[in-house]
């Protein structure tokens, strides 16, 4: 390797690499975007683990997340305190978990997490009404909103309770091929 | 064993049900302890009922009715009628199974139960993944050591923080990431590097625990004796990663395909992708055929025919004149064994200090192996994509899987988000239209209307096809005997059967999709479908009849025209790709930017042309069967596939940046990707190697030229070596005579066939018991289901039949009680805290 970076120490990038499906000249990357986000904010050096956040509004204008439905909910599902401000750390953690080579399982967790959006661990008539909401803009009118809910809710509830558990919301992903292929955001 | 289930009211009652009534800590392994518990806090309950605390009863009554409407603040719109409401509520005994009607405890429990708690809870990610690191230690056949999971979902800080209020909670979560770490360092790197980074935790943790686990391993290496085998495997190990990685990094393409996803989506990317594929099959056959052929004889060139035509213009069309005489084709390649090379100065033999190189050996096991290593390859990649996008239970989950499934993350434009969020908004309709029950005037009469089109659809694209098959039949035949009564002079006329061709597969299907739009299919994909079967049928039926006029009557044709035949079709094929290529390049200028100016500047409307993936991924394959079929005939066709790719990428892309817009219509994305493998594979691939086949195994070469002249066919060349080998080498005649009985033997084919043929229908009948199993499961899920709605609505009733007193008071005390709740909860929450 050429340039001699100081941003991380070599144990750093070896821990980033193991832990994540990045390789060294990517996450060097991603700290550059992260960075660009807030200049003022970010240091160059990251070999001491400095403890900086930034938050969710700077995060959402990066253009891979600036028009995605779901921005604000991926970010906060990957946040470590759930409001949306992200340390490095999650940053990385969330590019990792929505790239090519992530696996199905992993994505599956992370986008029941992300359609919760009440976080209570089930994805219930509400958090699917707000999803539909969101993908066809207020096109359906509210009668087809409900009519879909129960629709996919009979469809996917597995144990009867009329709400997704992450029992049937993996067995129902695990029908759909195409799930994999559209839940990636390249970086 | 199970945590205590933290009834903490205070912290729930406060967010009004946003956050999980369970405890994120809890690890349960009994539900038999949950309901101990939940009995003995009953008990308390109901010694507090007697007391002064009876207000705080009355809270969590009240808090019953907090949980007893989701969502929490409708419930509050209706505080005005809030008394009507309550009654209402226990009015209704008779329907117990309502979910509303349940208490705070009882949706505690439910939701601390393990089977819910899966995905999000700390405790169940610990215990999932114990169970799959030791199945896998299991396997690799370590220790069975304890597993520590620690599962910490998002936010982990504050798990930590709840972590130190409870000290036993602490100490098992200690021994639990002991137990995790002990786990992880047992196993391999390669696992444990899958393993870390296939848990839904958050970095930071994943880092800790790696870091812990090579700590630890540092320690215990220290002290046992390294094993060099595991040593070795290692390092291996390592510099295949740092390999891949190196090779990841230089993705080609990386930027325009993610501007091409951004913009389009992953309909059109599978294009590009398809593209890049291909150019790597063609690189693969590039190199092995550069190195195995072309190099050697370029090195050993052979003595040049006195006629040999000078460079002129046209060859980079017709590919004849200068260029027949070189490396380029068939004939150019020398019969016996390469020691010496021509040198056209002096006209003189020179003999040179390189190993000797047996020729039409090294040609015959060339193609060979090109053919057989991109079969298994193909194959390889045709079953990849096929497990991926094949599933075998085949339920009705669609209305969840589009809402869930469909949303495309990686459109980044504003523009094309909106046109995929109308997709989408048409796709939920569509579907909700195919719910509701259909009235029509006559469905008979509509039905048979219906066939009566589609009928007539077919019946005339079929017969269009024929037309234009016999058509390409009767006029190569004339171009044929009219080249050979003008002779060599019109090399232009050469071009005209390759022009008819490139015209019939550019225009034809047009007539197809117009064909379509008559139909009026009600479903896109069965639309899509149609049409790509048309398109197929059409390019399978002429390259079938080009090849009957190659490889029938070209090759069998007697006269002295064509000297070398299998030159001339190596060079028609090259014309073909050529002339196919122009083509493309003229219907994307026509098609694409012509037809946007058009509708901009005259018809003024706001719609682009759409980008039509599976005619152009049709013409891709098309286009790589022509490659495949002229290998034999012309060792550098690759490199001409691989230069027409390329040119081709750039072009698209600029052409689809500038000119198109995504697809209107719904495309599923994996499942026409494996569409398009299988049409490499299946009609493309084995068709080309079947023509190759049979060109080597029945058709005579040509006399004068090439590396297997004066022999019978090409077959005969390997069956020459192993005769030599065997008379020169006593021993090695067991080989020739197993060669000359398996090989040459047609049984043998036969019976490898039948053999595969019967292991296929093994694996369906296997799937087709998995079928069962799934719905036996599915059925079996259900009754628990209902096991469980029985338990739960016991338990409820068992709780109200326990606090019958209480119910009164809330009637009267309610709407006191809803303005001092803040209170009360904090009264009620420091006081069970300790």
């Amino acid at each position: 390797m050429g340039n001699k970076q100081t941003t991380f120490t070599e144990e750093q990038l070896e821990a980033y690499q193991d832990c994540t499906f990045f390789t060294r000249k990517e996450i060097l990357s991603l700290h550059g975007r992260y960075r660009e986000l807030a200049p003022h904010l970010v240091p160059l050096d990251y070999t001491n683990n400095p403890d900086i956040k930034v938050p969710l509004s700077l995060i959402v204008t990066m253009p891979e997340l600036k028009e995605n439905l779901f921005r604000d909910r991926i970010v906060e599902t990957f946040s470590e305190d759930g409001q949306g401000n992200m340390s490095f750390n999650d940053f990385v953690d969330m590019f990792s978990a929505l790239c090519e080579t992530s696996p199905r399982e992993l994505k599956t967790v992370y986008a029941f997490k992300i359609y919760d959006f009440n976080r209570d661990n089930f994805i219930c008539k509400e958090d699917l009404q707000k999803t539909l909401n969101k993908l066809t803009k207020g096109e359906l009118t509210a009668e087809e909103v409900t009519l879909v809910c129960d629709k996919a809710i009979e469809e996917a509830d597995l144990d009867g309770d009329s709400k997704l558990s992450f029992a049937d919301f993996e067995n129902m992903i695990s029908k759909a091929p195409d799930f994999l292929s559209n839940f990636h955001i390249r970086i | 064993m199970a945590r205590s289930v933290n009834f903490d009211l205070n912290h729930p009652l406060i967010e009004y049900g946003l956050e999980s009534p369970a405890d994120e800590e809890g690890v349960h392994d009994s539900f038999n302890q949950l309901i101990a518990e939940q009995s003995q806090n009953e008990e308390m309950f109901d010694t507090f009922d007697q007391g002064p605390l009876g207000r705080r009863e009355l809270d969590k009554e009240h808090q019953d009715f907090v949980y007893t409407s989701s969502p929490p603040h409708t419930f509050r719109e209706r505080e005005p009628d809030r008394g009507e409401y309550e009654l209402e509520e226990y009015g209704e005994q008779t329907d117990p199974l309502i979910p509303e009607r349940w208490s705070s405890d009882t949706l505690k429990i439910l939701s601390s139960m393990p089977s819910r708690t899966i995905g999000r809870n700390r405790g169940a990610i610990i215990s999932q993944y114990c169970n799959k690191t030791l199945q896998l230690r299991r396997r690799r056949q370590s220790k069975p050591a304890d597993r520590v999971f620690s599962r910490s979902s998002r936010p982990s800080i504050r798990a930590y923080d709840l972590e130190a209020d409870t000290t036993d909670s602490e100490s098992r979560d200690l021994t639990k990431q002991d137990q995790l770490v002990n786990n992880l360092q047992n196993l391999s790197a390669s696992d444990r590097e899958r393993m870390l980074r296939g848990m839904p935790l958050c970095l930071t943790v994943k880092k800790k625990l790696r870091e812990l686990a090579s700590q630890k391993e540092k320690q215990t290496r220290s002290s046992s004796r390294i094993n060099c085998c595991s040593h070795f495997k290692l390092c291996i190990i390592k510099s295949w990663y740092t390999w891949s990685s190196f090779i990841h990094s230089r993705q080609m393409w990386k930027v325009p395909l993610k501007r091409v996803s951004g913009r389009f989506g992953t309909g059109v990317l599978s294009y590009f992708l398809f593209l890049k594929t291909l150019l790597f099959f063609n690189v693969f056959l590039f190199l092995v055929m550069g190195t195995f052929l072309v190099l050697p004889q370029a090195v050993y060139p052979p003595e040049v025919p006195a006629n040999r035509r000078s460079f002129s213009g046209l060859e980079l069309l017709t590919g004849a004149g200068y260029f027949s005489d070189t490396v380029m084709y068939y004939g150019y390649y020398c019969n016996y064994t390469l020691h010496r090379n021509y040198n056209s100065s002096t006209q003189a033999w020179s003999t040179v200090k390189l190993p000797s190189y047996n020729m039409p050996l090294a040609y015959f096991f060339t193609i060979g192996m090109a053919f057989f290593i991109t079969c298994i390859i193909l194959v390889y990649s045709m079953s990849k994509s096929f497990g991926q996008s094949f599933r075998i239970d085949k339920s009705y989950s669609i209305l969840a899987i589009k809402t869930f499934c469909s949303w495309d993350f990686r459109v980044i434009k504003k523009n094309s988000i909106k046109l995929l969020s109308e997709n989408i908004c048409t796709q939920l309709k569509e579907l909700l239209g195919e719910l509701k029950p259909k009235h029509g005037r006559n469905p008979w009469l509509e039905r048979l209307r219906r066939l009566m089109v589609h009928c007539l659809a077919w019946l005339m694209c079929v017969a269009v096809t024929t037309g234009c098959v016999i058509g390409i039949y009767y006029f190569s035949d004339y171009m044929h005997i009219e080249n050979q009564k003008q002779g060599a002079a019109q090399e232009a006329s050469l071009l005209a059967l390759p022009v008819l061709v490139s015209l019939i597969n550019l225009l034809l299907p047009g007539l197809f999709n117009f064909a379509a739009w008559v139909e009026d299919y009600i479903s896109p994909s069965v639309r899509t479908y149609v049409g790509l079967s048309r398109n197929l049928m059409l390019k399978v039926s002429v390259l079938g009849v080009l090849c009957y006029h190659w490889l029938g009557r070209i090759a069998t044709d007697g006269t002295d025209y064509i000297k070398c035949w299998e030159s001339f079709v190596g060079q028609e094929l090259y014309r073909f790709l050529i002339v196919d290529f122009i083509f493309t390049l003229l219907d994307t200028l026509f098609g694409e930017l012509l037809w946007r100016l058009f509708s901009d500047k005259i018809l003024k409307r706001q719609r682009k042309p759409e980008f039509d993936i599976a005619k152009n991924v049709l013409d891709l394959i098309y286009g790589q069967t022509l490659a495949w079929l002229g290998v034999l005939f012309s060792p550098l066709l690759p490199a001409v596939q691989i230069l027409k790719l390329l040119l081709l990428f750039y072009i698209k892309m600029s052409s689809v940046m500038m000119n198109c817009q995504a697809p209107r219509r719904p495309y599923r994305v994996s499942q026409m990707t494996t569409i398009f493998i299988t049409l490499l594979c299946f009609p493309s691939f084995l068709g080309s190697s079947v023509c190759v086949t049979y060109a080597m195994w029945s058709i005579k070469p040509s006399e004068s030229c090439g590396p297997f002249r004066r022999l019978q066919t090409m077959l005969k060349a390997g069956k020459q070596w192993m005769k030599q080998l065997a008379e020169e080498n006593a021993s090695l005649s067991p080989l020739a005579s197993a060669h000359a009985y398996l090989v040459e033997n047609p049984l043998f084919l036969f019976v490898g066939a039948g053999i595969f043929l019967i292991v296929i229908y093994f694996h369906s009948q296997v799937l087709d018991g998995q079928r069962k199993i799934i719905t036996l499961l599915q059925e079996h899920i259900k009754n628990e289901g209902e096991d469980k709605k029985f338990l739960i609505t016991r338990l409820q009733s068992i709780h109200e039949q326990k606090r019958p007193s209480a119910r009164k008071l809330t009637n009267q005390d309610s709407t006191e009680l809803q303005e001092d709740k803040p209170q009360f909860s904090n009264y009620y929450g420091s006081s069970t805290s300790g």
